[in-house]
């Protein structure tokens, strides 16, 4: 057994969320400087060239990349040998999201109700999705999670007869009728099996992996290759405004099924792809 | 090809309006103002009852944003683009009471379209998540109504500078489509 203070977690996210919010990663930036080289569209290429710039900015003043600083989706690995002490393992994560978005000066974007919609001026609570692994470590991961982009996501139920090329169409189409509003160019994270809700999570979880980093499976990583070259041919480019970069990468994570099922769901991600990790 | 930009002042008049074309680089200077849903709401129900805005709408230009709080010594917060289309039913009224411009990211419905066309006004779009950016073409900042929306208050800015692209003129261009159209394959 290794003891972690819940006081130590709350300090992690605390940061995590301010990270998350200044810095864009190195892989995401990476992939938007070769996006500028392959842009074919005059206006795509400036709109390209802004983001990196924004990207510099925030960084030296540290700054949020976006206004939207997002709804908290954090996720924790937490290793079964590992014994939390001194107060409540997701109210420490909750705490740390209040002093991070309040000390770092981050749009407080969370309503207590979805009808009744009063902001609860904190941006709690997170969403947490926390897996129980092996081990004596606590991973715990943040996606700043932007409206816009969230907004574009579906989820479908389709049949198993839809094959691969039902998942596919499926794909396709939601980045098409997203357009502009996800703030293209976007990471699409695609979930494939599973249940209903399980789907919608591996969609979101296809999110956190290094950008352009391909599926271990040959037969997925052919297949996010495939779906980035249809996404792009779709020409809604950056923005949305025409152009040959409409997605930086697709990212697939599929699970084992019922007979009668074939679950998919597209989750968007915008070009302000945040997300950070620490491992205590 | 040489992207040519095009030099904006507010407040402006319904000749420079009809000189812009879906496509066109453009960058704004002067003041404009911001507000999104919750702001929106309230001022086309003031309309609606023939009470006056909080601020003369005639020739100006909204921005939907919702920035981030300004830290001590910033104007202002990131300030980047919100999703225009949430303000579909609301802009057409602004149109009619005399607003020339909005700037937001998306593509709007067809009933702004249609307002753009009848009442000579564009709209404009910012590169959605270069907040950080934006902010710094933002010289100030001041809210002038409906102080208790926080980040949804409609605020007065001086812009200068500010980066945008027409998206929807008011001859009928539509940047989404044209764009698209002209790259897909
Ligand atoms: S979709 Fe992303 S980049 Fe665009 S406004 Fe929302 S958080 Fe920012």
């Amino acid at each position: 057994m290794r003891n972690v203070n819940v006081e130590l977690i709350t300090e992690s996210v605390k940061k995590l969320c301010m990270d998350a919010n200044y810095y864009l990663g190195e892989d995401v930036v990476e992939a938007i400087e070769h996006a500028v080289g392959k842009e074919e569209s005059p206006l795509g290429r400036e709109i390209l060239k802004q983001i990196l710039e924004n990207a510099e900015i925030a960084k030296s003043e540290q700054m949020p990349l976006c206004q939207d600083t997002g709804l908290a989706a954090i996720f924790v690995e937490l290793g079964q040998e590992v014994h939390i002490e001194g107060g409540r393992f997701e109210d420490a994560i909750q705490e740390g999201v209040r002093q991070g978005y309040a000390e770092g000066y981050l749009r407080k974007s969370i309503v207590e109700d979805p009808l009744r919609r009063k902001n609860t001026g904190d941006n709690t609570p997170a969403v947490i999705s926390t897996r129980v692994v092996s081990g004596d470590k606590v991973k715990i991961t943040i996606l700043p999670k932007g409206g816009g982009s969230e907004n574009m996501s579906a989820i479908r139920m389709l049949k198993p007869s839809d094959g691969e090329e039902g998942v596919k169409s499926f794909v396709v189409e939601t980045v098409r009728k997203a357009g502009g509003n996800p703030c293209p160019p976007i990471i699409v994270g695609v979930g494939i099996g599973g249940s209903f809700d399980k789907c919608a999570y591996l969609a979101k979880k296809a999110l956190l992996r290094q950008v352009g980093s391909a599926h271990p499976d040959p037969y997925y990583a052919e297949m996010e290759k495939e779906l980035l070259e249809r996404v792009n041919n779709t020409g809604v480019g950056p923005q949305g405004l025409g152009g040959r970069i409409t997605a930086l990468a697709v990212h697939i994570e599929a699970h084992p099924c019922h007979i009668a099922s074939l679950p998919a769901a597209v989750n968007t991600q915008c070009h302000s792809a945040r997300h950070k990790e620490i491992v205590i | 090809m040489n992207m040519e930009t095009k030099h904006l002042e507010t407040p402006l008049s319904a000749s420079e309006v009809e000189k812009l074309h879906a496509g066109d680089n453009v960058t704004l200077t002067g003041y404009i103002y911001t507000g999104r849903d919750a702001a929106h709401k309230k001022m086309v129900d003031l309309l609606q009852k023939g009470e006056n805005l909080p601020f003369d709408p005639k020739g100006q230009i909204i921005y939907f944003v919702g920035p981030t709080p300004a830290k001590p010594g910033q104007v202002i917060g990131s300030a980047g683009p919100t999703t225009s289309g949430r303000m579909n039913k609301y802009s057409p009224h602004m149109i009619a009471a005399g607003l020339k411009g909005m700037i937001g990211k998306g593509e709007m419905g067809p009933e702004v379209a249609e307002a753009l066309q009848r009442h000579k006004g564009v709209y404009f779009v910012a590169t959605g998540g270069a907040a950080a950016l934006i902010a710094k073409r933002i010289t100030e900042s001041e809210v002038v109504a409906y102080e208790e929306l926080g980040p949804e208050a409609v605020r007065r800015l001086k812009v200068v500078e500010f980066p945008m692209i027409v998206a929807q003129d008011c001859h009928g261009g539509n940047i989404y489509v044209e764009g698209v159209e002209k790259y897909k394959r």
